[in-house]
């Protein structure tokens, strides 16, 4: 039986409504409304969404784009030549400060995928069956060159600590419609080459946005979610008994100081109770048929990428609305063509699992997943590898409302610079917002006096892409 | 419901505050604001985005015609000026502000606009720039914020709620001034005690205890980003923590607002500065640094310069400066050049730009071991030179050893150094010896004393540029020196650059109209609950003139004519028949003012993340009441620091007194803050943080339910209650609710504890195993109770900590 009747709460609410008076309504209807997900802050969109929700696939590290979405032939030819100097001058280098700048060939061969012929890694076979469903975007660039302020500028936009994340900004702007979960969860896994880069929780922070729409990381080991489980000895039953009697004297105390915040405190102790049924069954995928764990290529718990991506569609189908997953140890300095052998077994059932079933549950069509990193990588070796890039990199979208079977922008001849079409991080914001319904310029916060948004003064949407 | 709503908008309409016709528009209250919001991003101080060269925030630019005639404000004649012609033009082209601002004036915005015209556009200085004037008051009226507050009250036909009773004002004090619950033998003692001077002697005794200096540090290290890691990418632990010990002493010493402010900035500087306010200049230095491979030292001097900027404008000028940084202030009267001008202060800080956290200055802990320190240095430093000397002699000697040695075979060129040749070198055997033992007593000692970073001011100044849209690579920027933002009061500083002394000392000067407004404001929050002016970090055109101007004003002249002292503010504060209010709200009130903003009651608000985790422990006897001394680890979840590296690194909880301490010597890992303070919105400390959230969120009550620390609390108070308390059930419940919330239960609370103790009774006795898992957790030993009777009592204990009027201040 369901521990917290509706009933139960309804007879609560109005002999509430009757002790608060007025001012205490809007946050008893807001807490009403959380009984069946996050209640955001816009009535209505925007405009009607494309996508209900986002899945972000953070390939953290800065993926080469170079040995992945973006082909250049030219850059082969001129493996172990001079970069000409007019390109490189005067701009933002990393670990390649003050040494000869050569071109470094692209370590992998490409080939063409589907009827629409897009072109990336032959090491992406089974992602290449769903080129048709993927938007290329070959023409990405950051401000930010390192690994932590590029983060930041990816997730908020600034490279300034204390802004709220784009899933933060999602949940704020259209709530959530998940039932007893976050409206904004993240996952993380790591990669098996060692260079797995710290990520930090300001990356799913709320920023200055209110705590509730901060970023809930799901984790694979221990509790899912940070003090999930009852103490040892504490069965459901008993535990339920402890939070009933809380809310119960919670209910008592506020017929005589008439606290507004009483009202949410015992909804998200209700709210607590169920997270604590609620996301072991999220987590248990050993229910799924044994096609889906085949086709994803996961074991229950083994914590890889390709078990992240089947938690994110069981998180979409409940209503989630931005699912982040982390997949690290892309920063490949060195031996990155080792290193991407290993990326690509990683991803490439992964990301096509992730896709496939997505369009076979019809959830494609309103799910725009997105994939990308912080920044790519030179074109220039550093040894056997590429340093960090900012110039010009590579993500790709599907589902959501993008045009499907598409590529966008493209860099110059080497790889270096983003020159047709330049899309900038906000522009990638914008579009992103703009798929779900949102215009960027019109979701604001007030913050130290300014009117804060997830793409701060820039933006624009990519209408070209949008189906 | 819609009938309640609307009789909201009644009621709203009828404060008055709306200006009806009969009043005379304030500019500053009404129209500045209006202005600020809606005109100032295309019409304000930035040159650069102006549009149709009109600049509104400065009268006689916003009465020159244009070139086609019109006059954006024909003082007195409001048909005649364009800016009415504007705000009410339904052609697109035409009407203010333009539709692509998502911006828009109501009706009866407009109608201010008009009027103000009307009654002749006259403008008014920014209140918060203008000079601190004190208020006069009646000296008889008894608290001058009382009358103050009544004054302004009158105006609204408002009075003061009654005073709260005895039990709850000891709970409120304990709680504002230390962060902690009131024993419950005093909260007995001070309930019957009817002597006048009761409530007066129970601040002084509150004032006067060293929990005070903790509570305030709470405030304050949020403000000046204190953390005991760096904070980019590896976010590497960093030696601050005397840092934290100096601001707990300095609040518990009274020291000086101003003098603080000095030793933060500056104690460097000071002439003979002591230890202590080098200490103080750790301020400078706990910015977020990086030793990130392939950083460049260009992008992140640029970074710290305006980090330091930033932090500058926010501890002491509620100035939100961060937006100078690229282009002029849209708002407020900061130019792109003030803000880098102000970077210039901090050129002499010497420091490392990519790099990992310096180890710090050693801080001895008592005479004793300075004098060792010095002692053994003396020692040292002659036998090093020994050691290290070199000679002709030596050079034959080391050239036979290597002969001997290829002779006999080794070609190892690593194994035939001077330092191999050395470590064995016969006649060196006395002096080497020597070395290494006074060396070992050195180590020992420094490695047991604790360090600090501090500043160290460095003669090779970096140069400081303009950065043209805070673009580091953009080296067109004109270069600048040190000075101190032309909008602002400041003194002459004539042949030399001022340095840090010198902002240190213009903060605090009677002249700056910013700092002692400023920081009564926050000090307000602290014991009121919000602002007098709300926008706790702004203080610039955008942030809010206070309702009741006079107060704030009133109470910073008072700061700065005490010479700064806190106390002094604080005591008064909490003294005022204000503050003494029941917290209590009729549904009148929250319908009239649900913020309470007009003080006719006390504000209840859950605590600081901090003092939920004291008052648990404090009431279950865990807290250890140790002041100071390097962070702690309290139980965290394994694998919450997984993503960390560089190194990698676990949490490992610290044993024994480590884990019962308050919840301010949390170890302060900016990007993975402790699970539990991040749930009651602690601040990361990343930025200089004014105002915290006051969240309600789901993740407080699994923290309070479920983590280690709070479910140990619980089986430590089941114990005490089990020792302690004698009697029945019904005695023990009593005395449970007493201790935990100062009051005794009510019949209903009473019963519905019962139930829950009889039922888990019931059931731990069946299951024995399950009590004993459960009693298990946590390192804290209650002693011989029987497990099932001490689980059962822990499930209330757990009820109790986590009832909402536990965590709340009232």
């Amino acid at each position: 039986m369901h521990p917290f009747s509706p009933l139960h709460r309804r007879a609560f609410l109005t002999r509430a409504t009757y002790g608060f008076g007025a001012a205490a309504l809007g946050s008893l209807l807001r807490q009403d409304a959380s009984a069946v997900g996050l209640p955001g802050i816009l009535a209505a969109p925007h405009h009607t969404p494309k996508a209900k929700r986002v899945i972000f696939l953070s390939m953290a590290g800065g993926p080469s784009h170079l040995e992945t979405f973006d082909y250049k032939p030219v850059l082969a030819k001129m493996d172990g030549q001079p970069m000409p100097e007019s390109m490189t001058k005067g701009q933002q280098i990393a670990q390649l400060q003050g040494q000869a700048l050569k071109c470094f060939a692209p370590q992998h061969g490409f080939k063409k995928y589907g009827q629409a012929g897009q072109e990336f890694c032959e090491l992406l076979p089974l992602l290449g069956t769903m080129a048709d469903e993927m938007c290329i975007v070959r023409s990405l660039f950051s401000e930010a060159i390192n690994h932590d302020p590029a983060h930041m500028f990816m997730n908020t936009g600034s490279q300034i600590a204390g802004r709220p994340s784009m899933g933060a900004w999602a949940t704020y702007g259209l709530g959530s419609e998940a039932e007893n979960l976050p409206g904004f969860v993240v996952l993380t896994s790591l990669g098996r080459g060692g260079q797995n880069q710290p990520i930090a929780a300001r990356q799913w922070s709320s920023g200055f946005l209110p705590s509730r729409y901060q970023g809930v990381h799901l984790r694979g080991k221990g509790d899912p979610v940070m003090y999930l489980n009852a103490p040892a000895g504490v069965t459901a039953e008993r535990q339920q008994d402890v939070v009933k009697t809380i809310n119960a004297l919670n209910g008592e105390h506020d017929a005589v100081v008439h606290d507004p915040e009483i009202a949410t405190r015992i909804a998200q102790y209700e709210m607590a109770f169920q997270m604590q049924s609620s996301v072991p069954e999220l987590m248990d995928i050993g229910k799924e048929p044994a096609s889906i764990l085949d086709l994803y290529g996961c074991k229950p718990g083994d914590g890889s990428f390709a078990y992240n991506c089947l938690l994110a569609r069981r998180l979409a189908e409940r209503g989630v609305r931005f699912i982040q997953l982390y997949h690290k140890d892309w920063d490949h300095h060195g031996d990155i063509k080792q290193g991407i052998v290993l990326k690509a077994e990683e991803i490439d059932r992964a990301c096509m699992a992730l896709l496939t079933d997505l369009k076979q549950r019809d959830m494609l069509k309103d799910t725009l997943v997105i994939w990308g990193g912080e920044f790519g990588r030179t074109p220039m070796s550093q040894g056997n590898g590429r340093d960090h890039h900012n110039k010009g990199f590579s993500v790709w979208m599907a589902g959501g409302g993008v045009k499907p079977g598409t590529s966008y922008g493209a860099t110059d001849e080497l790889g270096y610079q983003a020159v047709q079409d330049p899309v900038e991080v906000h522009d990638l914001h914008a579009t992103m917002q703009h798929l779900m319904g949102i215009e960027h310029t019109r979701l604001t916060y007030r913050f130290q006096g300014r009117d804060y948004r997830l793409t701060d003064i820039k933006g624009k949407v990519i209408t070209p892409i949008l189906a | 419901m819609r009938c309640l709503l609307a009789l909201t908008f009644l009621l709203c309409s009828l404060l008055p505050n709306h200006a009806t016709a009969a009043e005379k528009i304030s500019f500053n209250r009404q129209i500045r604001p209006l202005l600020s919001d809606q005109c100032f991003a295309c019409h304000g101080p930035d040159a650069n985005k102006r549009k149709a060269n009109l600049r509104l925030d400065v009268r006689e630019e916003a009465l020159k015609p244009a070139k086609s005639g019109a006059q954006a404000i024909v003082p007195g004649q409001p048909e005649q000026s364009e800016l009415i012609k504007r705000i009410h033009a339904t052609d697109p082209d035409d009407a203010m502000p333009p539709a692509s601002t998502h911006k828009s004036l109501t009706d009866a915005q407009k109608a201010l606009f008009h009027q103000w015209i009307a009654e002749g556009a006259e403008y008014q200085g920014h209140w918060a720039y203008l000079p601190v004037v004190k208020p006069s008051v009646d000296p008889a009226a008894g608290n001058p914020l009382d009358a103050l507050v009544a004054a302004r009250q009158q105006t609204l036909g408002l009075t003061l709620s009654p005073e709260a009773d005895k039990r709850t004002l000891i709970r409120r004090l304990s709680a504002d001034l230390h962060g902690l619950p009131a024993p419950v033998a005093e909260v007995e003692a001070f309930a019957n005690d009817a002597a006048p001077d009761a409530y007066d002697k129970l601040v002084d005794r509150l004032l006067n205890a060293p929990a005070y200096g903790e509570r305030m540090a709470v405030w304050w290290l949020d403000l000046v980003r204190y953390a005991d890691s760096s904070g980019y990418h590896s976010d590497r632990e960093r030696n601050v923590s005397p840092f934290r010990d100096y601001v707990i002493a300095s609040f518990n010493q009274n020291k000086p607002f101003d003098q603080m402010t000095i030793e933060h900035l500056a104690g460097d500087l000071l002439p003979n500065a002591t230890v202590e306010q080098r200490i103080g200049s750790c301020f400078n230095k706990l910015l977020l640094t990086t030793d990130e491979g392939g950083a460049q030292s260009k992008d992140y001097e640029a970074r710290y310069l305006e980090d330091r900027v930033r932090a500058v404008g926010a501890v002491w000028l509620a100035q939100t400066w961060l937006c100078s940084q690229c282009h002029d202030h849209k708002f407020d009267p900061m130019l792109t050049k003030d803000f880098y001008s102000m970077g210039a202060f901090f050129a002499d800080i010497e420091e490392g730009i990519i790099a990992s956290p310096e180890p710090g200055m050693l801080v001895f802990q008592n005479p004793t071991q300075e004098q060792e320190h010095a002692q053994l240095t003396a020692a040292r430093d002659p036998l090093q030179k020994a050691y290290d000397a070199d000679s002709p002699e030596l050079q034959q000697r080391f050239q036979a050893w290597q002969k001997v040695q290829r002779d006999a075979g080794v070609t190892d060129e690593a194994k035939l150094k001077l330092e191999i040749y050395k470590a064995q070198a016969p006649e060196l055997v006395a002096v080497r010896t020597q070395l290494e033992t006074v060396s070992a007593k050195l180590k020992s000692l420094e490695d047991a004393t604790p360090r600090c970073i501090v500043t160290r001011s460095t003669p090779n100044k970096r140069t400081v540029r303009v950065l043209p849209r805070g673009d580091f690579l953009n080296e067109s920027g004109s270069v600048v020196t040190a000075a101190l933002p032309g909008y602002l009061p400041k003194p002459t500083i004539e042949g030399r650059e001022p340095n840090r002394l010198d902002l240190a000392q213009w903060l605090v000067s009677r002249d700056n109209p910013l700092t002692a407004r400023v920081l009564v404001n926050r000090l307000w929050k602290l014991f009121y609950g919000a602002g007098l002016s709300k926008t706790l970090e702004d203080f610039g055109l955008q942030g809010e003139m206070p309702p009741n101007a006079p107060l704030l004003d009133w109470l910073a002249s008072e700061m700065m004519d005490r010479h700064w002292n806190v106390k002094d503010l604080v005591r008064l504060m909490v003294t005022s028949r204000t503050y003494k209010q029941t917290s209590t709200a009729t549904p009148e009130m929250l319908v009239r003012d649900p913020e309470n903003r007009e003080l006719a009651r006390q504000s209840r608000y859950r605590m600081d993340a901090e003092f939920v985790r004291d008052f648990a422990l404090e009431t279950s006897r865990l807290l250890v009441r140790k002041i100071g001394g390097p962070s702690v680890k309290q139980y965290q979840p394994e694998g919450y620091w997984e993503n960390l590296n560089f190194p990698v690194r676990t949490w490992e909880a610290s044993a024994g007194e480590g884990l019962y301490r308050r919840g301010l010597y949390t170890w302060w890992q900016r990007s993975f803050l402790h699970p539990s303070m991040l749930a009651f919105d602690a601040s990361s400390r990343e930025e200089c943080t004014a105002e915290r959230a006051r969240s309600n969120i789901p993740q407080q009550a699994l923290a309070l339910l479920n983590d280690p620390s709070f479910v140990e609390a619980a089986r430590a108070l089941a114990g005490r209650v089990l020792k302690e308390a004698p009697g029945d059930d019904a005695t023990r419940l009593i005395w449970i609710w007493r201790e935990a919330l100062q009051r005794p239960p009510n019949d209903a609370e009473k019963a519905m504890l019962t139930t829950l103790l009889t039922k888990h009774r019931e059931q731990f006795h069946q299951d024995v195993a399950a009590a004993q898992a459960f009693t298990k957790i946590g390192a804290f030993t209650v002693g011989e109770i029987d497990p099932a009777e001490l689980a059962a009592w822990s499930s209330v204990a757990r009820v109790v900590l986590n009832l909402h009027e536990f965590i709340t201040r009232s």
